[in-house]
Parts: C-alpha cells; structure tokens; sequence
C-alpha cells in the first residue's frame, strides 16, 4: 500500500510454493502429506478474513459460513456431475452469492459494527442447525445426501479437468492446495496495490472521510467481502478435497478459530493470518491428543488472553504497529 | 442566474430541537460566503445537511437548480462539494501523498496521480511533508492535509469548518490569504467566529441565531447591526418571522 | 376450533420460549450496549447448575428456579470482575472476549462431565383440550415468560436500583456526574443478565437435553431476537419475541424446527434492512 513494489513479496510467495511441492511430497508421509493440505486450506481461510477484517476492517464473525458453503458446494455439485472440474465453478460461485447477499443487507442497511458481527455469527449458526439436521434420506440435492450430523464423507475429489476417470491423488491435491494459498496471497497483494484496494484500505482508516470524499464506501465493503466470501468458499473446497465436510465447518468452534488465527497472527498482515492459522493448528491438533484437555478450552484461553493483553484494545495496537512499520518504510 | 448551491426553507430538527429552521441560502459561483452566529446557531448542522451526513427534516437542497435533497454524501461529493471539518477527519495510517491521491477520485496512471497530488500539496506549501504518515503530523499540518484533500479533486464550492479553529493570530493571516487564494478557483461557505478573519477575507456575511438567519449583508453592515451584537452577547432578541436571503 | 387453540398455544409457547432465552442477553446487550457471545453457555451452565442440584436430591422447583439463577449469576460476577471489567469502552473486543469464554466453557464443561446428553422430564404432565393434548410445562413456560417481563418491568419502573439502571442507560456520563458509578452498574447489569439467563437454561432443559453444546442451538435464536428487538431491552425483546416466535413456530409446524428458525432469520434480515438498528429503533424508542 505505499510506494513499495510488492514484486519481493509475491516472488517469495512463488518460490515457497514452489518449494513446498517439490519437497513436502518426498518426505512427508501420506498422512503427514494429508494435514498440510488442511493446514494450506486453513490458511486461504485465514487469509480470506484477513483481507475481509484486517483491510476492509469489517468484523466478520462467520467467516466459517463461506467456508462450509464451499465445502458442501463442491460435495454436492461433485456427486452430481461426472468430471469434478464443473463442482469448482459452483462451489465458488454459491459462498461469493452468499457473502454478496448478506453484504448487500449488512452495507446497504448500514448496519453498526456489534450488529454486524452478530449477523454474520448467527448466519453461522443457523447454517450449522440446518446442516445438522439434514440426516435422512429426505435431504438430498439429486445424487448427493447431505448426511445431517455425519456429512458427506463418500466426496469424490478433484480430477484433472476433462478426465473424470482420473481422481487426482493426495500429493496432487496437496500440490494444488499449496497453488491456491500461493494464488490468494498474491491476489491480495494486488488488489491491495489496487485502486480499489487503496479505497478499501481509507475506508477502514476514515468511513466517513471516504464519503465526503466521493467514495461510495458500501460497494467497496461489499465488493471486499464479497472476494473474502469467495476465498472463504475456496478453502472450504480445498478442505472438502483432503477431509470431507459435515456441519462441523459451520460451527462455533470453527468461527472462532479463525478469527483468533488472524487476531494472534496480526490484523493488516496478509502473511500474519497464514502464520497465525499455521501455528494455531498445530497447537489445537496437538492438544487434540491430550486425554485430559479439550482444544475448545485452549482455545477459548487463547482468544481471551489476546484480547486482555493487549491494554489499548486490539484494533487500535495493531493500527499502532502497523503506522510504526510505515514510519520506517517512509524514512528516508 | 441559477445559485450554485441554494436550499429553500431548508429545516432539520432532532425531536423537539429546531436546530436549523427555514433556512433560505444561496451561494453564486465564484462567490466568497461567511456563516457566522454563536455556538448552536445551528452552523455545523447545516453544513451536515449540505453535505448528506443529515437528511433534512423539511425543504430543499439545490445544486444548480437541480433537487439534491437526501442524496447520499458520496454523490453530493462528486457533484462537486468539499468539505473541511472542523477537528480534521483524515486516513491516519496514510501517507500525506497517498491521502491526496485518493482525494483526486480518478482514475489517472500511477506517476500522472502522483505528480498531480504534489502540484496540489505545493500549492498549500506542504510539498515537504507528503511521504509522512498522517498520523504524525502536528495540527496545523492535520489542518492543511485535510484542506489539501479538499482541494485535490478541484471542487466548484468547499464547506470549510472554522478554519481558523486553534490558530495563532500570525497563523490566521496566513489562514486568510490562503483563502482568499482559493477563493479564484472555488466558491467558498466559511463558519467562522473571528471578526478579525472575517474582516481580512472581506465577504457577504449571513448570520444565523437559533438555527435561522438573521441577517445577511456585507461585512461592515453586519458587524454595525446592533441586533448581531445582541446575539453574540447573549440578549434575547425577537427574531424576525420569515427572515432569509 | 380445538386445533386453533392448540396452535395458539403453540404458538404463545413458542414466544414465550424464544422471551425467556433472550431476556438476559436483552438486559446485558440494553444496559452495556455489548453482546454477551457467551450467553448460550450461561444457558448451559444453568441447565447443568439444575440438572446437578436436582441429582443431589434437591427439589426438582427449586433446582430450576433457585439454583440455577444463583449458581450462573455467581458466574456472571466472576466473569464480570476478571474479564468485562477490563474491558469497558471496548464493545468489539468485549464481544470477542466472551466468544473466548464461551469456548472455553463449552471446553471445561465437556471435560468435567463428558460429551453425552443428560436429561429430566417435563416435570408437569399434559393438559387435554378438545382433541388434542397440549404440556403442562408448555403453559407453564407462558406463565413464566410473563412473570418475568413483569418481574424485570417491575423492578426498573419502581425500584430506586431500577432508576438506577434506567438513567445509566439513557446517559452513562450524566449518571456518572450524578455520583452513581457506571461499573458498579455494569457489574450489577451482568450479575442479573447472566442470572436470568442460567434460569432460562434450566426452564429449557427439560425439552432440550442437556449437553455442552447445548447453547449452540440456542442462541442464534436469542441472537436474532435481541437485535431486531433494538436497544429497548423489554420493548425490544417482547416485540421481537412476538415476531419472531410466532414466524418459528408456524414455520416449524409446516416444514420442521431448523426450517422454522431459517424463517425467522429470513424475516429478521428483511426487518433489519428497513430497521438497521431494530424495532426499537424506529418504534416505542422511549420505552424499556
């Protein structure tokens, strides 16, 4: 967002992922190689909040809710059509709607900040009731069930487009997984250099000053949300190809998570959420294997803990270290 | 000839507090117009409902003869109003150049955005601060970025806060040939409670009281008006019924 | 002309369920101006704080609406003291401190007493109208419901607390110039939220299951409620209620109970896009 080129940046993120493919797949095991891939789609969640709430500076509590629509989107469409490729487009397309829609109501209505948070929660929640309660053979859409509590765990993965025979296998999808981070990263990168990034990113520095300059602030925090929407949907996508959904992706548990991974990782960051997301899923994973201890507790402490810590309130010190970094880029 | 900028029995009032009543204002291009009046005379409210924050209770906004009564902020910007609020209201994680930039609202190639915004920040002298973070410049630099932002789209009439607000007596004369400078280009409405200033800018005068106008004249009529004296002063005095320009 | 009965009463039950869950989120929300994302644990809490006592061999009434109440106001006070106080002025992170809350409660919870659903029975039996059979704990909830509306009305309206409470919420800075201390407000606001809200967990038990994540299931609804209802705690939570409620339970009874709750954020959406800051905001602004 200042004068500096991000080229450095997006040729880092180009020669990581290109590293990560080129080594992960030798030495990790398959089941290793499997929770990378979860580990890459949680950070295209995080990173898709990240641009949402850390630039847009819009509180989205139910990030979750793109990437579960993501996540079935793809499901379903894959169990109705024969080459996978064609559940992509769907599987996008319905999470960007989604977040469209409710950004239209949330901007439009100028809804204030705790409201908003509590929609896009709610959103959240009643999507993880519904998908909760579609066990039966009643609930489906054409091939595929929905499965309530349990999921759709029989979701055929991707395969190369135009070669429905071929499913692509774990290192493959773990090659593609790490192409999508290494994508959504660089696409933040630029529309953050963009024009409208640049309004975006005012925005959150001054609504009102926006205004008054001429700016139609509800289309650029529609169109913000909309591409957060759109990569919370792709991730969902990424994690139906190397998990399998079930309502679990909707749920509280999942909501929080990710906002703790952007909060710990750094607001106004993009690579801070993908730290963020890395780290604090290794540490629920790994507290996931402690008898005695419950990863929601852990978590829960965690996100209390940030909020507490940090005395001038955390919006307001991540500002302060952002202007701090400026301040030496804008030296001389 | 059609007012650039005219309201019609302009009203806007919060539950039983009429703070801007029957409001008739018009603003000729080019024109150099002073509000003045004592605090809640109504002045920055009208000026909210002049620039869309407010949607007036009753009566009219014209812009060129045309409705823009209830327009959204955003559209009555790019019509061609800027405003300067009173405490400035910038991007603080900006740089100066980058606020400017954004103010110009087009769409210009990067360095063509660029070298306008410092044509733009040399004409108020502020050349020299446009790689600083707004965040940290003093106030009378918050002042000028502001009023540089303001400027940087080349609106046809600026809203300008008390501009004067906080300054030193040295700073104010500076104040006032930098508005009588901007006066070539723009027409200007300034809310403004110094007499000094106002003498030194030398304007048509509309005086509000308890959300009407009082009177408007010329300066050196206003400032001889005994009803004006009253007002500052704090004495009741009748308001006229259906006063206005 | 026995089926409109039995579907008004349905109908009322489900309004007066949809007022008890949301009342201590609405008091909390109209008094601090903050959303307690913690309020479907403080339901939880109160639903095991009576389901424990009742176990114990306490009075199946009293484990309900004595213990419950208590046990999670305790909570609500502790929670207040070590967290929210920390935290005023700061309505986002304040949110998002109790979001930290709720997930670990949910955590603490299912490692104390495990991940499995406990339960009592209505404790009243049925009452036949007509043809059809209608709970007796369905019109005791309507009871209940309208107690406690009264109940909280009663307390603002003539206590010297209650003025209290009612100039703080009008304007926290002049009750401050006028000597009364705006935490000590809070403190107490969220004593009784939290309360109010551990009483609603135990009134739902008995047709919820009990379980950790219980809440979950709850508090979209409470969600949805309080803010259509707007700023007006009482007002706001009854017209809401009233809405929404009658919307869920029509809904439930032509498709089932989730479709019904996807109805009623559906009208709470369109309401919001013409009501942005909910009912309240545009009508009966002055009341409670």
């Amino acid at each position: 967002m200042t004068g500096r080129r991000p080229t450095a940046e997006i040729a880092a993120a180009v020669v990581l992922a290109a590293a990560a493919i080129a080594v992960l797949p030798r030495v990790l095991e398959l089941f290793a190689l499997i929770n990378a891939t979860v580990y890459a789609s949680m950070a295209v969640l995080a990173l898709s909040l990240g641009l949402v709430w850390g630039f847009g500076g819009i509180l989205c509590f139910g990030q979750a809710a793109f990437f579960g629509l993501g996540g079935y989107g793809y499901a379903v469409a894959a169990l109705n059509v024969a080459d996978t490729t064609w559940a992509v487009p769907i599987a996008l397309a319905v999470p960007a709607a989604a977040a469209a829609l409710l950004g239209y109501v949330m901007f439009y209505g100028r809804i204030s900040d705790v409201y908003m948070g509590v929609i896009t929660l709610t959103v959240t929640l009643i999507l993880f009731n519904f998908t909760n309660s579609t066990a039966g053979d009643q609930w489906r859409i054409g091939a595929a069930p929905l499965g309530g509590f349990n999921g759709i765990p029989s979701t055929p993965p991707l395969n190369l487009p135009g070669d429905p025979g071929n499913p692509l296998p774990p290192e493959r999808i773990f090659a593609v997984a790490v192409v999508c981070l290494a994508a959504c990263y660089i696409l933040g990168k630029l529309v953050l250099r963009s024009r409208f990034g640049r309004v975006v990113v005012a925005i959150r520095e001054n609504e009102r000053r926006a205004e008054l300059l001429g700016y139609d602030v509800r289309r650029y925090k529609l169109g913000i949300f909309t591409l957060g929407g759109f990569m919370g949907g792709l991730a969902g996508l990424l994690f139906a190809n190397c998990v399998f959904v079930s309502p679990t992706m909707f749920s509280l548990f999942y909501s929080g998570q990710i906002i703790i991974w952007v909060m710990v990782g750094g607001l106004g960051t993009l690579a801070g959420p993908i730290i963020g997301a890395v780290l604090l899923q290794a540490l629920t994973t790994w507290a996931g294997t402690l008898p005695a201890v419950n990863p929601s507790l852990i978590l829960g402490a965690v996100l209390v803990a940030a909020v507490l810590a940090l005395p001038k309130g955390l919006l307001p010190t991540a500002a302060a270290a952002l202007r701090r970094l400026r301040r030496r880029d804008a030296a001389p | 000839m059609t007012a650039l900028l005219s309201t019609e029995e302009l009203c806007m009032y919060f539950g039983g507090v009429r703070a801007v009543d029957r409001v008739n204002l018009a603003v000729a291009e080019g024109e150099l117009r002073c509000l003045i009046g004592p605090n809640g005379a109504g002045k920055s409210t009208f000026f909210r409902c002049l620039t869309g924050q407010y949607r007036p209770t009753a009566g009219r906004i014209r812009w060129r003869g045309r409705d823009i009564t209830g327009a959204d902020s955003f559209a009555i910007a790019r019509l061609g109003i800027g405003i300067k609020t009173q405490v400035p209201s910038l991007f603080e994680g900006l740089t100066v150049v980058e606020s400017v930039i954004l103010a110009q609202r087009r769409r210009h190639g990067e360095a063509d955005a660029r070298r306008r915004a410092m044509a733009v920040l040399e004409r108020l002298g502020i050349a020299g601060l446009a790689a600083r973070v707004v965040a940290q410049l003093a106030h009378g630099q918050r002042q000028l970025v502001e009023l540089a932002m303001v400027v940087a789209p080349a609106p046809d009439l600026i809203l300008l806060d008390e501009p004067t607000a906080g300054m030193s007596v040295e700073e104010t004369g500076r104040a006032a040939t930098l508005i009588r400078e901007l006066n070539r280009a723009h027409a200007l409405v300034v809310v403004e409670h110094d007499m000094q200033f106002i003498k030194a800018i030398a304007s048509t005068v509309t005086v509000f009281h308890q959300g009407r106008v009082l009177v408007e004249d010329s300066v050196a009529r206003v400032l001889a008006d005994p009803r004006v004296h009253d007002v500052y002063l704090g004495r009741s005095i009748a308001m006229p019924g259906t006063e206005g320009g | 002309m026995d089926l409109a009965v039995a579907v008004a009463l349905q109908v009322l039950t489900g309004i007066a369920t949809l007022l008890i869950i949301s009342l201590g989120l609405a008091v909390i929300f109209g008094m601090m101006r903050v959303i307690n994302l913690a309020h479907g644990e403080f339901l939880m809490l109160g639903a095991y704080a009576a389901i424990l006592s009742a176990r114990a061999g306490l009075n199946i009434w009293l484990a309900m609406l004595v213990v419950a109440p208590l046990a999670v106001g305790a909570i609500g006070v502790a929670v207040e003291r070590l967290v929210i106080r920390r935290l005023y002025g700061r309505m986002l992170d304040t949110m998002l401190a109790t979001w930290g809350l709720s997930l670990g409660f949910i955590g603490a919870v299912t490692m104390i007493f495990g991940n499995t659903v406990a339960g009592f029975s209505a404790p009243l039996g049925s009452v036949a109208i007509g043809g059809y059979r209608s709970s007796g704990y369905g019109l005791f909830l309507i009871g209940a419901a309208c107690v406690l509306i009264a109940g909280v009305w009663a307390v603002l309206r003539f206590t010297p607390a209650g003025l209290i409470a009612r100039g703080t919420m009008q304007n926290p800075e002049m009750a401050a110039a006028l000597g009364v201390s705006p935490s000590r407000v809070y403190a107490i606001a969220f004593a009784v939220g939290a309360a109010l809200s551990g009483l609603a967990g135990a009134l739902i038990a008995p047709f919820s299951g009990v379980v950790p994540t219980m809440g979950t299931v709850y508090i979209a609804k409470a969600f949805i409620t309080v803010i259509t209802g707007g700023a007006a705690m009482l007002a706001g939570t009854l017209s809401a209620s009233g809405l929404l409620g009658t919307v869920a339970t029509l809904g439930t009874f032509a498709t089932t109970p989730v479709l019904g709750e996807v109805a009623m954020l559906a009208v709470a959406i369109v309401l919001l896009r013409l009501l942005p800051e909910g009912i309240t905001g545009r009508f009966f602004r002055r009341s409670l």
